[in-house]
């Protein structure tokens, strides 16, 4: 898993039938010390963050197991909103 | 799998159920000289490492899951050894 902050949503209108109902963010990957990693990426919420909050996400297959026994076609899904962390 | 070292400890209330229970630990991948190498990860603790340690990390979902004894639980990397040495001769 990865830690990112959601920076935005995306709505479609058009999409798989597996994707009614999920709600995508974009999130943008980062650092413990809240430093961006790489670039912006799309993932499947299934816990109900936010734009603005600080979550963990998890790549791959993995990222549809939340929506189970739906297959969801998604590689990456947000899976804990972040309370804290501390380094050392 | 890969090296790493646990950087950080990291509390979450609001997580996917299949989480709950599992601790989440902040780990930097290391080279073998023992040098970060690229961004830091977290992953699930399967073998009650804590900070400063060196451990083990499987990089796949169904291993990792397996780690933390859930079946389909959403996680990708989990620790599942603490390192004693590392011989490259």
């Amino acid at each position: 898993m990865q830690l990112g902050k959601v920076v935005g949503n995306v709505v479609l209108t058009m999409k798989n039938d597996t994707l009614d109902g999920v709600k995508l963010l974009l999130v943008q990957p980062m650092s413990s010390a809240r430093e961006p990693i790489g670039r912006v990426i799309v993932a499947a919420d299934s816990v109900g963050a936010g734009v603005g909050e600080e979550v963990f996400f998890v790549r791959g297959k993995e990222a549809s197991f939340p929506f189970y026994p739906t297959d969801v076609p998604a590689d990456a899904g947000i899976v804990g909103i972040v309370d804290s962390w501390h380094i050392g | 799998m890969i090296l790493a070292r646990v950087t950080g400890t990291l509390v979450a209330t609001q997580k996917n159920h299949k989480l709950e229970g599992a601790k989440l630990l902040l780990v930097q991948p290391l080279t073998l000289e023992d040098t970060p190498r690229g961004p830091e990860l977290l992953a699930v603790d399967g073998v009650g490492a804590g900070v400063h340690e060196k451990v083990l990390i499987v990089l796949e979902g169904r291993a990792a899951s397996d780690a933390i004894g859930k079946k389909a639980a959403p996680v990708d990397a989990a620790i599942v050894g603490i390192v004693d040495t590392v011989d490259l001769p």
